[in-house]
Order: C-alpha cells, then sequence, then structure tokens
C-alpha cells in the first residue's frame, strides 16, 4: 500500500523511464483537448455547484420554485443558533466516537489473525470483505430483522444465554438509549473489511526478516505485537483513523434507513438535517448555509488528511 | 491502488517464514486458524441468515416463530412474489444502466484527461491540474443542495443522466491514472510516432495495452461505487420506476412490513449482483483497496 511503504518499487515501468523526458515537450494546445471534456464535467458538477452553495446560503431560495432574494447572514446566523443543527453535529461526533475504535481495533485484530492464518486467507479476507460491497439498504434490510425486539435473531440468543428477560426485549433501534449503538455496530460489521484490507496489506509489506531478528534476540510474540508490528502500522491506522473521520462526517444512509433520525432524533446526523431541511422544509438556502458549515469540517479533515499522506507522493 | 505495481517486491521476502509455518503447525498456529475460522463463519452470519428466512414460507419466517437455521418447509414463495411485484427487476436495470454510464464515462473522461496531463505541456496546464487536486478534499455529500438544484435546472431531474452524470467527476481516478501514465516509459510512443501515429493513436495502441491493469481497477471501483450510491439517486429519482436498486430496497421494499421472506429475498438479490463481481475480480478489489493511498 502506498501509504505507508516507500520502499517497494513502483511498477517495473518507473525503473526504466529515461531521465530526459521533460525536455521533450512542447507546449502546445494539444493536450489541452485531451484534458477539457473531463475539466467541463469537473467545472460543471463540482466547481460550479460549490459556488453555487455558498451564494445560495446567503439568499431565500426554496425548494417551492419562488424568486429567491438575498438575506445576507441570516441563514448563517440561524445555523449557529439552532439548537436542532447542533444535536445533529453532537449525534455525529457521537457515531464518530463510538464507531472509530471498532473499526480500527476489529480489523487490526482481524488482518493480524489472517495474516498468520495463509491456508485458507483467501476465504478468510473474503468473508470479512464481502458485507462491504452489499448495498446499504441491503445491509440495513438484514439488520432491522435482526435487532426485531420479539422473533428478532439479537434477542433470541441474547435470551438463550440468559443475558436477556424473555419478557422485556430490548427494543434496539426503537430505543432512544440503544438506538445510536445498533446502527454503529451495523455500520461496524458493514465497513471493517475495508479497513482489515488496509491493515493486512500493510501487515504483508513488513518484511519477514525483521521478525527473524527479533525472534532471535528472543522476543516474544507478544512483545513482537507490542514493539514491532503496532509501530509499523502507525501510518496506516492514521490513515485508518482519518479516512473514518471524512466518512463519518458524512454519514447518513445507515440512519436513515434504520431508525429516520429517531426515536426522538436521537439517531439525526448532519447530513440528515441538511436533507430535513432542504428537501422537506424546502428551504434550500437554510439547508446551503447548514451544508458549508459541514463543507468546512470536512474540509479541515481533508486537509489534515493530505497533508499527512500526500509528502509521500512526490 | 499503486499496490497493483508492488505486488513483485513483496512476495519473495516473505516466502521463508510462509514456509517455516506451514511446516510444523504449533498449538498457537491451530489456535489461529480456529478462531479465525470462527470468527469468519460469525461475521457471515447476517448474510447467511437473510438466504436462510428468504427460502422460509412466510408464516415461518414471522416474527415469534421459534428460530430454525434450516427452514423446516423450502418454499421459493418469497422469491416467486417479488418477480411476480416485478418492481425489483426495474430496479437492477436501473442499476445496470446507471452504473455503466458512470463507469464508461468515467473511464473515456479520466484517462483521456491523464493522458493529456502526463504526456502533454499546454497553457494552464498547473492551473487546472491543481484545481482537481483541490477537488480530491471537496465533500460531495456537502453539495447535493446545489448539485440537486443544478440537476433541476438542465431538466435532469428524475432521468438517467440526472442519475449518472453528477458521479462521472472523480479527480481521484484522473490522479490515480496520470501517476500511472507517467510511469510507462515514452520509448514505446517515440517508436509509434516515427511510424505515423497520432495522438488517440499513441494512446489507443500504446498506453492502454500496457495499463490492462490500473484500468480494471478503476472500472470496479467506479461500478461498485455508483452501484451503492444511495444520497444522491434517493435525491434525484423519486419515482419508483426511475429507482436504482438501493433506493429501491430502501425505499419501496421497507414497506413490505412483515413478509420477512419476500424481504429477506429482495435483500439476498440486491446483495447477489455485487458479491458475483467480487467473486470474480477479487484479486483487482483486495490490491485495489490496499493501494488507496491517497483518498
Amino acid at each position: 500500500m502506498t501509504v505507508n511503504t516507500e520502499a517497494p518499487a513502483p511498477a517495473p515501468a518507473a525503473t526504466t523511464r529515461p531521465p530526459n523526458t521533460k525536455g521533450a515537450k512542447k507546449k502546445s494546445w494539444t493536450g489541452l483537448w485531451f484534458v477539457l471534456p473531463f475539466a467541463a464535467f469537473y467545472a460543471l458538477f463540482l466547481v460550479w455547484p460549490t459556488f453555487l452553495g455558498l451564494y445560495y446560503s446567503f439568499t431565500d431560495k426554496s425548494l417551492t420554485g419562488r424568486p429567491a432574494s438575498w438575506v445576507g447572514l441570516e441563514n448563517w446566523a440561524e445555523a449557529f443558533g439552532d439548537e436542532r443543527a447542533w444535536a445533529a453535529l453532537v449525534n455525529t461526533a457521537e457515531f464518530t466516537l463510538y464507531s472509530t475504535p471498532p473499526l480500527v481495533i476489529v480489523a487490526i485484530v482481524l488482518a493480524l489473525l489472517v495474516n498468520r492464518a495463509r491456508r485458507f486467507g483467501w476465504f478468510l479476507r473474503m468473508a470479512f470483505f464481502a458485507p462491504f460491497v452489499v448495498p446499504v439498504s441491503v445491509v440495513t434490510m438484514i439488520w432491522i430483522w435482526i435487532y426485531q425486539p420479539t422473533g428478532g435473531l439479537l434477542n433470541h440468543y441474547l435470551q438463550l444465554l440468559g443475558l436477556q428477560d424473555a419478557a422485556e426485549p430490548a427494543l434496539w433501534l426503537q430505543d432512544q438509549s440503544t438506538a445510536m449503538w445498533a446502527v454503529v455496530l451495523t455500520t461496524v460489521w458493514w465497513t471493517m473489511g475495508f479497513n482489515f484490507l488496509l491493515y493486512l496489506a500493510a501487515l504483508q509489506t513488513i518484511p519477514a526478516d525483521v521478525y527473524e531478528a527479533s525472534a532471535i534476540d528472543g522476543a516474544s510474540w507478544w512483545r513482537q505485537l507490542w514493539h514491532l508490528t503496532l509501530p509499523l502500522l502507525k501510518r496506516t491506522t492514521a490513515l485508518v483513523i482519518v479516512l473514518q473521520l471524512i466518512a463519518s462526517l458524512r454519514i447518513f444512509d445507515q440512519m436513515y434507513l434504520m431508525t429516520a433520525g429517531g426515536p426522538d432524533r436521537a439517531t439525526e446526523v448532519a447530513i440528515h438535517y441538511i436533507y430535513i431541511s432542504g428537501f422537506e422544509g424546502y428551504r434550500i438556502g437554510y439547508a446551503s448555509a447548514l451544508s458549508y458549515v459541514l463543507f468546512v469540517l470536512i474540509l479541515i479533515v481533508s486537509i489534515v488528511q493530505f497533508r499527512l499522506f500526500s509528502r509521500k507522493e512526490d | 491502488m499503486t499496490a497493483l505495481q508492488e505486488k513483485p517486491k513483496a512476495a519473495p521476502s516473505k516466502r521463508p517464514v510462509v514456509k517455516r509455518r506451514l511446516k510444523k503447525p504449533s498449538v498457537g498456529a491451530v489456535i489461529v486458524y480456529i478462531a479465525a475460522a470462527a470468527l469468519a463463519v460469525m461475521w457471515l452470519l447476517p448474510l447467511l441468515w437473510a438466504v436462510s428466512t428468504s427460502f422460509k414460507e412466510e408464516t415461518e419466517a414471522s416474527l415469534g416463530q421459534p428460530i430454525h437455521w434450516i427452514p423446516e418447509n423450502w418454499s421459493i414463495e418469497g422469491y416467486r412474489t417479488l418477480f411476480e411485484r416485478g418492481d425489483h427487476l426495474t430496479w437492477m436495470i436501473n442499476s445496470t444502466i446507471v452504473s455503466t454510464i458512470v463507469t464508461v464515462l468515467t473511464l473515456v473522461l479520466c484517462v483521456s484527461a491523464a493522458y493529456g496531463f502526463s504526456r502533454f505541456d499546454f497553457p494552464g496546464k498547473n492551473v487546472i491540474f491543481g484545481a482537481i487536486i483541490a477537488g480530491l478534499m471537496v465533500p460531495g455529500q456537502a453539495l447535493i443542495i446545489p448539485l440537486f438544484d443544478l440537476v433541476n435546472d438542465l431538466h435532469l431531474a428524475g432521468t438517467y443522466w440526472g442519475l449518472a452524470l453528477p458521479q462521472v467527476v472523480a479527480p481521484v481516478m484522473v490522479f490515480i491514472l496520470k501517476r500511472f501514465f507517467d510511469a510507462i516509459p515514452r520509448d514505446y510512443e517515440e517508436a509509434a510516432k516515427l511510424d505515423g501515429a497520432g495522438h488517440f493513436r499513441v494512446l489507443w495502441n500504446v498506453i492502454l495495452p500496457l495499463s490492462g491493469p490500473i484500468m480494471a481497477a478503476v472500472a470496479i471501483f467506479t461500478f461498485i461505487g455508483s452501484w451503492n450510491n444511495f444520497l444522491w439517486p434517493l435525491l434525484v429519482a423519486t419515482d419508483p420506476s426511475m429507482m436504482t436498486l438501493p433506493v429501491g430496497l430502501g425505499v419501496v421494499s421497507g414497506g413490505y412490513g412483515l413478509f420477512y421472506a419476500q424481504n429477506m429475498a429482495a435483500a439476498v438479490l440486491g446483495a447477489l449482483p455485487l458479491l458475483i463481481i467480487f467473486l470474480i475480480f477479487q484479486k483487482q478489489i483486495v490490491k485495489g483497496v490496499a493501494g488507496v493511498g491517497l483518498k
């Protein structure tokens, strides 16, 4: 994996790259024609909406199509004073806080296991990664079914193990205190495989002689893990955490499908509130201001990511 | 996705360790195998439970019934009613159309742009490339409001193009492809040019044949990403006949109520296409994730 491994040479082709390619290039318009189609799409569907959104945030534009007028900082002032918006951000942060540790730790543990279990590696890799390619609505359909208070698989086994009284089944998604955890568990199951593969790839780039040297020194498996493996995985962990932060800030699908933000808005997250303001409240202007707050938050995390990892790219 | 390129290096240094471990499986190794296998089976349980439920009769699948992993009476009732309703097939076709448009356009546009950036110098190159790199950091989900408005103004809402076009903009793919093209030696092109080949011929006959794996990776990931996209099609396709599979399953099928066999039949069929793609392209996908590096 490119992020944390400088050593392995890139494509064999790269090593045979002729040194004097720079001089061969002449400035001409030809290249622009190759770039232009993508650039046009890019300008229309990414650059333009970015500025359009900023502009809308200063207007009272509505989805109903009535003419919009300039309202200055009104939307922004409202957004910063909007308790529901803050609550949505807090819920987003809560989701991040609950989901990131298991998504890192479970991925590391499973990657360590699979890295050692070589013979059935392909089956294990497949089993842990498979949920990642399943569409979100399929994932939520299955888990809603598992979380059913009566007749659901989870409560069934909890009762079988004597951890739950059959007369008082846990409501999971319909209980304010457990809904977020239920969504987190589903998310960990669904997306862990991606991090798992990142770790597995990182583990496989650690040269064996590193371990051989420490084995000669008489280091135990645990010592190797703490003093060798985990430190070598630091860069991957940084990447996983940053990617997780960005993904968590954008979280929407699972909540929308599993709890619709409930019960009592306990799982209403940032994008969901933007969606509600814009598409249910018809307030495009206000939703744009909310979007921009989120936009800036994600941008900050992304810049951190970029600075952490781009220096490896030159 | 650069991991694609790392393969030859990683293997040799590993080999001695593997051999030693395979020769004498220690107690520790056996424990590792058992733990890993148990966890893998546990990880697959939700999917297996969906499959199991989908082959039950509705009465056996309904709430409050005892839990059987093997259906007492095997039945394809759930699948039959699903096909009789027909919308599942419509969504599947829609998803296929949209994801194909997105994948083909992404490949064409990104390959062309990457080639342009890699092989030519032209006025404004650095500015345009800088702008595209900046796009790596722009969160698409935070742009849905103005994007929706734009697509509405273009009269594309509720059409395949409205669903597909905004998903085509993938700066990261341009970046990945450009890096790959940069590494291809220019000698080959020089030879082709001496034979009188134009820029398109060079791209088509020299660069692309050397870029098979990276193109496959870009195509697979674009396809999966588009197929599983939820928020954008949720906004644009409000009519059930235009919905993609994830949206249809989430919005319409969620309303099947207590028909769990049918519900899980829909889930199984919904998971199947990409699971099959995953099984076929397992190698490329695993390597692609491993090389995610930049994004």
